[in-house]
């Protein structure tokens, strides 16, 4: 972890059912900025504190759920190392050309055995978080919504998951930063970091492939996730859960529906990740207070609503 | 109906993605939905009067049955999808 190789998640590709609906849940509700469509009818989006073009991309489909999820790396060389090194580990790699997503250089795609599609890429068109780099104010005016800083993280749902995250960890280079095992000694849960974040990505195994749980915006107070459930309540936005404490990585949080049933996450305070720390271990009897710390147990929509 | 606290039909994602809610429309009764995702709900469904709950407009009375999403696949259970 030295900002090299892997920097941050990037961007997650979005199916919504409902292009209109959910542009407008996306820039009035969440608070993303609208930068760009494109003649596929994508649109791409960003919240205010990112510098790069989008980190949302949503495409209109039959279904929702997950395209793929893409991480930024640090350099053009750093692209070409990852690919070879994602060939010979035997993944399936296909190179993107540049600009297929606008502003978005030549993208590397591989599969994974949890059934989800992956890219890497080095550069993205950058239009910088609005305050300039020279004597900057703290934030913008006119933000709206829950005026999330960034799109954080993923936890995505798969068979196989361990595959996965051997992948992230072995040819990638993330930490397991915590895990959750089952009583037979099975890792049931991964969170991985590829920064000095408590997570970047994390992947539970489950039944079915290439599943979505959630994506997740950054804010930076419990008063702003407070404030973002007031907004969903404003609006009626499908809350799932909270704003609660997740006990792994200890989060303040609030699981909450896009208007396509892809659940969101906001929210702040997790813990700073280095990697002479050492995975947290979570027992599988113990998962209902690593997921919601207050309540001690899930609720039955942590394990069965995906998209 | 969930604001009534009726616990019949399970509640998910309330946006036509997630399945947990599906529901059969029996004896003809009268209806339109939503956008529903098309993995949850096929064309065969559909046309069985198969929907999911958080989608469905009632424009009569209806007599639903609860079909569910397969089983929570949590960890251990195998099951094919539909
Ligand atoms: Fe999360």
């Amino acid at each position: 972890m030295s900002f090299k190789g892997v920097m941050r998640p990037g961007h997650a590709a979005i199916r919504v059912l409902d292009m209109q609906e959910s542009v407008k849940y996306y820039v009035e509700r969440i608070g993303l900025i609208k930068t760009d469509e494109d003649d596929q009818g994508r649109v791409y989006l960003k919240a205010w504190d990112e510098h790069d073009r989008f980190s949302i991309v949503l495409r209109e489909a039959d279904s929702p759920g997950i395209d793929h999820m893409a991480f930024k790396v640090y350099s053009t060389a750093d692209l070409d190392e990852f690919e070879g090194k994602l060939n010979d580990y035997g993944q399936n790699v296909e190179r993107i050309p540049a600009n297929e997503l606008k502003g978005c250089g030549e993208r590397v795609r591989f599969d994974s055995p949890s059934g989800h599609t992956f890219e890497l890429y080095a550069e993205k068109e950058v239009l910088g978080n609005g305050l300039g780099r020279k004597n900057p104010d703290p934030w913008p005016e006119g933000l709206k919504g829950m005026q999330v800083y960034r799109f954080d993280h993923c936890l995505l749902y798969g068979s196989n998951s361990k595959g996965t995250v051997d992948i992230f960890r072995e040819v990638l280079g993330f930490d397991l930063t915590e895990e959750v095992v089952s009583p037979e000694g099975d890792r049931i849960a991964a969170f991985l970091s590829c920064s000095n974040k408590a997570h970047d990505l994390a992947i539970l195994e489950y039944a079915e492939p290439g599943k979505l749980h959630h994506v997740s915006f950054m804010l930076m107070s419990w008063e702003e996730v407070l404030r973002a459930a007031d907004i969903m309540g404003m609006h009626n936005i499908s809350i799932d859960i909270g704003p609660t404490r997740h006990g792994i990585t200890r989060g303040r949080t609030i699981y909450f529906f896009d208007p396509s049933g892809n659940r969101n996450e906001v929210f702040c305070g997790d813990y700073t990740w280095y990697p002479d720390h050492g995975p947290i271990t979570w027992n599988a009897e113990e998962l209902g207070k690593a997921i919601f710390y207050h309540d001690r147990k899930l609720n039955e929509n942590f394990l069965t609503v995906v998209t | 109906m969930e604001q009534l606290g009726r616990k019949e039909i399970p509640v998910g994602c309330r946006g036509g993605g997630c399945g947990v809610c599906r529901v059969q429309v029996l004896d003809g009764g009268e209806y339109h939905t939503g956008k529903m995702s098309r993995e949850q709900i096929s064309e065969d469904d559909e046309a069985k009067g198969i929907c999911l709950a958080c989608k469905l407009v009632p424009d009569s009375d209806l007599q639903l049955k609860v079909v569910g999403k397969w089983q929570n696949q949590f960890v251990t259970s195998t099951s094919s999808k539909n």
